[in-house]
């Protein structure tokens, strides 16, 4: 049953052999070795999978490969590197804004669909939302503080 | 700072100072603690401390993950004592071995070595003479055992312990580049998937193997007794193979599960194994004018990491295998894995990798197993064993629950006169490495089974289990604590942070809350009336200064409540001023935590582990209970387990007492169990109603209106 579908993901093509039904986040971690997208809980309950379609953040975990076919997926990898970070990435480590970092690819990407939307957020429109991003450890008011960085200084 | 009398615990259990660190030609050195990175940052303050001693900057310090195979034994990372402990042992082990290699250079440069200094490891002596530690470098000169003659630095001398040095793991994190033990990949990997009872504690009783062996992809199926798995070329092969083999399994019957809504009366009617934790009789008679009594309770609670765990297995031989794990004590479960597998530890290695942020004795060393286990049926080919989002929240061992009574016999004015308290809870430690059966859950399951390990407590020396905190810090007259360990345990438990501290201190705090209601005496005041240690006083004080205690304003639907705790009675100090808003539903707003944890390594790391345990403490606060019904645990996503959401998270304010020349104390567990009473006390100062029995729910508040 496997298929040839073709993504576009971190700006670049790639051909995929697999069911145009698996889960993208296992396209990505298992076909492509994309592994900063993390597994959750695999019912679009927790954000730890979130990957941004067309600007829009997504749960990888129950978005099927047919259904990103075509589009522009972007995935914690492409958001940038350290010798060119997004604005969040520079954020979230100036700001320490992470325990044990699990969640961290799913909220930066849920941060990086926000600040696409919104430039200028306030604080409770970055905590709505991160509202469906769970974090365990209780990093929460450091991740916001790091959003609002970012967002503060991608207007400078 | 004199010479230390006497060698750290950890670095005299492990003397050998190559087993913790050593330098490279190429400038860096490699410092290998036995300690493990759960989230907690362990990793960047070991650094941190190394650094300082040998006068380098912390980039040169390259932190190797603890593995059986190298590593020294540093038993479980838990309990808030790294820093303490494994932070003393590597202090010393540095400092000595700076002392060795000032030694090598003095002997080259031809000078003393007390003439000579170190600058980021380039040594210096008089007239511009030079060496550096990269230069000398030579295993062969820590080839020797640590000595208890050399000093570390004087407190006052550090230059890079004490400040906020940035997470060494967090880059890696933020750039999504492989880190955690998910993201691990080898040659040849097969992915595996375990069966998990319908009840707890049920026995596969037939397992039809024909359609999960049909499914593509599957490699085999893999049984033994009633653990039942399978494994497959690809994770989607395996979830199949395990969906048709769940159709084929048959169960027989598992324990009753007890009633749900009455977890007290339920832990006081199983049989108990009681101790009398502490017992101070009166100087004269008491005096007692009438006696207040009150019952308090949590639920059980689940560790709800954010990843499921997971674990790969490869059998190197027949009778060798190793582990990737990101398990608390790489020691201690290989010591279970060779109980369980019935064969010589040194046949088995297992290697930490980072996994989600850990809170305790969570499901890692079970998967670990499951993965050995079906990597039995591999053929050689390392297994990955992930588990699901369901059997994480419902197969993990749980926080226990537990049940405090406390009365109090008062004088005629109202003074407590006497104190006495019982605890019920099944015991809140099933950790691996400490007992002659194994632990985990599935060697109960084996065809050769082992007998069920029922959690115990740790002795009081090391801070108790379910009794953990159960002896109030003031000053009481007359005390008596008993404890009942029990000793049905249909649901496993284990460690989960602060053990049976957060209850007892729940219960202690709200007592005293409630006793200084009945006199209308302000609760600080009560409090601190109570307390003679000062740096107990201290915290209290800094807590209610920041969060302007005497100022506050009385207003409809709000309200503020304080608590105190020194963790297990011989750590870190902590209180927390909680204010609450709301009526049936219950936002916190603002939470201010002061706490002295003696020497501070890292400041950042520090404020980070406290406001994430007043989060986390929070959220158990309002939210968390695991559910179930009387044959299984229904509270299997986070739809049924819900935690605190960011919309919901209160903002958090911490302050740090610095005492730099006390000792490091430990901060992971020291803001939850004072928050968790702060919040209880704030709402009954809004609604003037005493919730007792955790979680604080709209319908507990209800009912208590009632």
């Amino acid at each position: 049953m496997a298929d040839r579908v073709t993504l576009r993901i971190n700006g670049a093509e790639r051909a995929v052999d697999a069911d145009p039904a698996t889960p993208l986040l296992t396209v990505l971690r298992s076909h492509l070795g994309l592994t900063g997208t993390h597994f959750g809980c695999g019912a679009n309950q927790c954000g730890a999978c979130n990957v941004m379609i067309d600007g829009q953040a997504v749960a990888s975990c129950d978005t099927p490969l047919w259904a990103a076919a075509g589009k522009d997926v972007v995935t914690v990898e492409g958001l940038g590197s350290p010798k060119r970070p997004h604005p969040l990435q520079s954020a979230f480590l100036a700001e320490q804004a992470a325990q044990c970092g699990y969640c961290l690819s799913g909220i930066l990407v849920t941060a990086a669909a926000l600040l696409r939307r919104n430039p200028s957020p306030t604080e409770a429109e970055v905590r709505s939302a991160l509202d469906r991003n769970l974090c365990r450890c209780g990093a929460h008011n450091r991740i916001v503080r790091a959003v609002l960085r970012a967002a503060k200084e991608a207007r400078a | 700072m004199t010479a230390t009398a006497e060698l750290p615990v950890n670095l005299k259990a492990n003397p050998r100072l190559s087993r913790w660190l050593r330098f490279s030609r190429d400038g860096f050195v490699v410092l290998s603690p036995g300690k493990v990175e759960i989230g907690q940052g362990i990793v960047t303050a070991l650094a941190q401390i190394a650094a300082d001693e040998l006068d380098i900057d912390v980039a040169r310090v390259r932190m190797v993950p603890a593995t059986t195979a190298a590593s020294p034994n540093e038993g479980v990372t838990s309990g808030s004592l790294s820093v303490e402990q494994s932070g003393s042992a590597v202090r010393h082990a540095a400092a000595e071995a700076r002392a060795i290699y000032l030694a090598a250079a003095a002997q080259r440069l031809g000078v003393a070595a007390d003439t000579l200094a170190v600058e980021d490891g380039t040594i210096i002596g008089p007239g511009n003479l030079r060496t550096s530690y990269w230069e000398l470098a030579d295993d062969a000169l820590l080839e020797r055992d640590a000595s208890p003659g050399v000093a570390p630095k004087r407190p006052a001398a550090r230059r890079v312990a004490g400040t906020p040095v940035a997470r060494l793991d967090l880059p890696d994190k933020v750039f999504g580049r492989p880190r955690f033990v998910h993201d691990l990949t080898l040659p040849g990997l097969l992915h595996g998937r375990v069966l998990k009872p319908a009840t707890p504690w049920a026995g596969l009783t037939a397992l039809d193997q024909t359609a999960a062996r049909a499914v593509p992809g599957v490699a085999a199926v893999v049984r033994n007794g009633s653990f039942a798995g399978v494994i497959a070329e690809t994770e989607a092969a395996a979830e199949a193979g395990l969906a048709a083999l769940r159709k084929g399994a048959s169960w027989g019957p598992g324990d009753a599960l007890p009633d749900e809504s009455d977890l007290a009366g339920w832990l006081k009617a199983q049989p108990a194994e009681t101790t009398i934790v502490a017992e101070r009789k009166p100087a004269g008679p008491v005096q007692a004018a009438r006696t207040m009594r009150r019952r308090y309770s949590r639920p059980f609670i689940a560790h709800a990491s954010m990843a499921p765990s997971c674990a790969l297995a490869q059998w190197t031989s027949a009778d060798e295998v190793h582990v990737w794990s990101h398990c608390q004590g790489v020691y201690n479960l290989r010591a279970d894995l060779a109980l369980a597998l019935r064969m010589p530890a040194e046949k088995i290695v297992v290697e930490h990798v980072e996994g989600a942020g850990c809170y305790g004795h969570n499901g890692a060393d079970d998967v670990a197993f499951d993965a050995v286990l079906l990597a039995r049926g591999a053929g050689g080919r390392p297994v990955r064993v992930q588990w699901s989002r369901a059997d994480e929240l419902c197969w993990s061992p749980l926080g226990a629950a537990m049940a405090i009574e406390i009365e109090a016999d008062l004088d005629s004015r109202g003074e407590i006169a006497a104190w006495r308290e019982q605890v019920w809870s099944n015991g809140h430690v099933s950790r691996p490495g400490r007992s002659p059966i194994p632990t985990f859950m599935a060697a109960s399951q084996l065809e050769r089974p082992f007998e069920r390990f029922i959690a115990f407590n740790p002795p009081m020396a090391n801070g108790g289990g379910a009794e953990r905190n159960a002896v109030p810090l003031y000053d009481l007259p007359a005390l008596s604590v008993v404890c009942h360990r029990v000793l049905t345990m249909p649901l496993r438990t284990s460690a989960l942070r602060t053990l049976g501290a957060f209850a007892n201190v729940f219960a202690i705090e709200s007592f005293m809350d409630e006793l200084a209601a009945e006199r209308g005496e302000d609760p600080l005041a009560f409090r601190l009336r109570h307390l003679k240690d000062a740096r107990a006083r201290a915290v209290l004080e800094a807590a209610a200064r920041r969060a302007g205690w005497t100022s506050w304003r009385r207003r409809e639907g709000a309200g503020r409540g304080i608590a105190f705790a020194r963790y297990k009675n011989f750590g870190a100090y902590c209180a927390v001023v909680a204010e609450v808003e709301g009526e049936a539903d219950i936002r916190v707003r603002r939470l201010v935590v002061a706490a002295d944890v003696g020497e501070v390594v890292n400041p950042d790391g520090l404020a980070n582990q406290l406001e994430g345990g007043a989060i986390q403490a929070t959220s158990w606060t309002l939210k968390e209970a695991v559910r179930f019904d009387r044959t299984r645990i229904t509270s299997d996503s986070w739809e049924t387990y819900p935690i605190l959401r960011f919309s919901e998270v209160p903002a958090v304010e911490v302050e740090i007492i610095a005492r730099p020349e006390e000792k490091a104390l430990g901060a992971g567990e020291a803001a939850h169990s004072p928050t968790g009473a702060a919040i209880g006390n704030a709402v009954f100062d809004a609604l003037g109603v005493r919730v007792r029995d955790l979680p604080i729910t709209r319908e507990r508040i209800l009912a208590a209106m009632e």
